[in-house]
């Protein structure tokens, strides 16, 4: 690992955010418009209340996740990782590059999400603001961290898309979003525990409704940050030097 | 050290259940344009990227300035330009090139050098995306030029270049060289073989010949280089 390899590399990527000023008004705005979609759906300020906090961490997972396969595919189809994979960054410098420039745009995108949902929209948390942005953005960096390892099994932009369903779906809908997980079928209880998001859920409510920084809640945290990390390591294996 | 920046010995490589290099054995010279030339296809881009160390070998050896192919000590001596253009198509030329200088530690002012060198200086900060084919090529051989590369190996350089620019290009390989740098570079245009010192011909994943451009002339008898590998395939397909 090299500090200015990882900086740089994210300095490029931001840089080219910078250029496509059209992404980035969509990546920070959209979980927002979302955000408001939601509220007036419902038209109801309880019930805005009861899915809001687990939204804010769903919406950046699946942008993210989406934004960070296709760009991450795009480096590996054209030539300009193989020229990288000729020099002497490290792998892990490169993904590293790219999940703290996701990462920032996260914050950003989080940051105006609930911004929102907290003042005009009208959500109410018990807890800390300051932990509810942090879950957010930790869940953001999950679905980068997943959408790296994700744009490895993929060949082409359209399979990329698809691994959105595919990977980010099954976690959207068995996270507790929907039903609680403890009243699951016995099988989709446990393939609810051993997906990351469930615990970011899980730690949206209770900051919702506790101010309590409790054990569970710094293990729910723990565990979301080491699977982003672990897709992260995963992700650097699956690039190659040498390809066929 | 070596009188030789690269020697191959028996290389071979597999693409699925087809060989497209078949024991491939050649040297280049230090201080040398060597020229890899031959029909679309033949696997001269193979040959490059076992060179640089990015090509999954099914057997030989590739040593390249002293050290196996792909070693960690050779990532900031070898200069690579791939033959699809590998740039940021969206960022500047400058911005492009500040990203591959810092990665190489290359110095700052490295990066107005290689803009002047590839004589994109007038396009500096125009967005990559919107360059022509041929600027476009040379942003992406810029890179190549970048920190003090020992070697450079260009896949087909000067493609969808007009005369002036290939002639500026060529004078440029010839400086490099006379500063002591070893380039291979691969074309399939038989009139830039008359450039280079020595010439690897190939074809269908052989080394069809491996000399200099006036031996081959003489070798085939007649003074067109195009004219010489057509023969030197006639008499390879005769014999076989």
């Amino acid at each position: 690992m090299t500090i200015t390899f990882t900086t740089a590399t994210a300095v490029r990527i931001l840089t080219q955010l910078r250029h496509d000023r059209r992404t980035v008004a969509l990546m920070v705005l959209v979980p927002s418009i979302l955000m408001i979609l939601l509220r007036y759906v419902f038209n109801n300020e309880q019930q805005f209340n009861a899915a809001a906090p687990a939204l804010l961490a769903v919406f950046p997972f699946a942008i993210m996740f989406i934004v960070t396969s296709i760009t991450t595919l795009r480096e590996r189809t054209t030539a300009t990782l193989e020229r990288l994979m000729t020099m002497p960054i490290a792998k892990l410098d490169l993904l590293f590059g790219y999940a703290i420039a996701f990462g920032l745009v996260a914050v950003l995108q989080v940051l105006v999400a609930a911004g929102i949902s907290l003042t005009w929209l009208g959500l109410e948390i018990d807890g800390s603001v300051w932990l509810l942005l942090l879950i957010a953005v930790l869940d953001a960096l999950l679905g980068t961290a997943l959408g790296l390892l994700a744009s490895a099994f993929a060949r082409t932009e359209f399979q990329a898309v698809q691994f959105m369903p595919a990977i980010v779906m099954p976690q959207i809908l068995l996270c507790g979003l929907f039903a609680p997980r403890d009243q699951m079928a016995p099988v989709l209880e446990w393939l609810s525990n051993i997906m990351p998001l469930s615990y970011a859920v899980d730690a949206l409510a209770q900051v919702t409704h506790s101010s309590d920084v409790d054990a569970t809640l710094v293990r729910n945290l723990l565990i979301v940050a080491g699977c982003a990390l672990l897709a992260l390591v995963l992700g650097a294996a699956t690039l190659r030097r040498r390809t066929p | 050290m070596t009188n030789y920046a690269v020697v191959a010995e028996g290389l071979r490589v597999r693409r699925g259940i087809r060989e497209v290099l078949h024991d491939v054995s050649f040297a280049v010279e230090r201080g040398s344009i060597t020229g890899l030339l031959g029909p679309s296809g033949c696997g001269k881009t193979t040959l490059m990227r076992c060179v640089v160390g990015v090509q999954i070998v099914a057997g030989g050896t590739v040593t390249v300035l002293g050290g196996p192919a792909g070693g960690k000590n050779l990532r900031d001596k070898i200069g690579y330009a791939t033959q699809n253009p590998s740039v940021y198509a969206d960022l500047t030329v400058t911005e492009s090139l500040r990203y591959f200088a810092a990665i190489l530690r290359a110095p700052k002012k490295d990066v107005e050098r290689v803009i002047e060198e590839v004589g994109l200086a007038t396009h500096a900060d125009h967005v990559i995306g919107e360059l022509s084919g041929g600027q476009l090529n040379r942003a992406s051989l810029a890179v190549a030029l970048l920190g003090r590369p020992e070697l450079l190996v260009l896949d087909e350089p000067t493609v969808g270049l007009d005369p002036v620019l290939r002639e500026e290009l060529w004078d440029l390989f010839r400086k490099l060289v006379d500063g002591g740098v070893t380039l291979l570079v691969s074309s399939h245009v038989m009139d830039e073989a008359a450039r280079c010192d020595r010439l690897l011909l190939m074809r269908d994943g052989y080394i069809l010949a491996d000399d200099t451009p006036d031996a081959l002339r003489a070798e085939t008898d007649t003074p067109d280089l195009e004219q010489a590998f057509l023969r030197l395939v006639r008499k390879q397909e005769a014999l076989a």
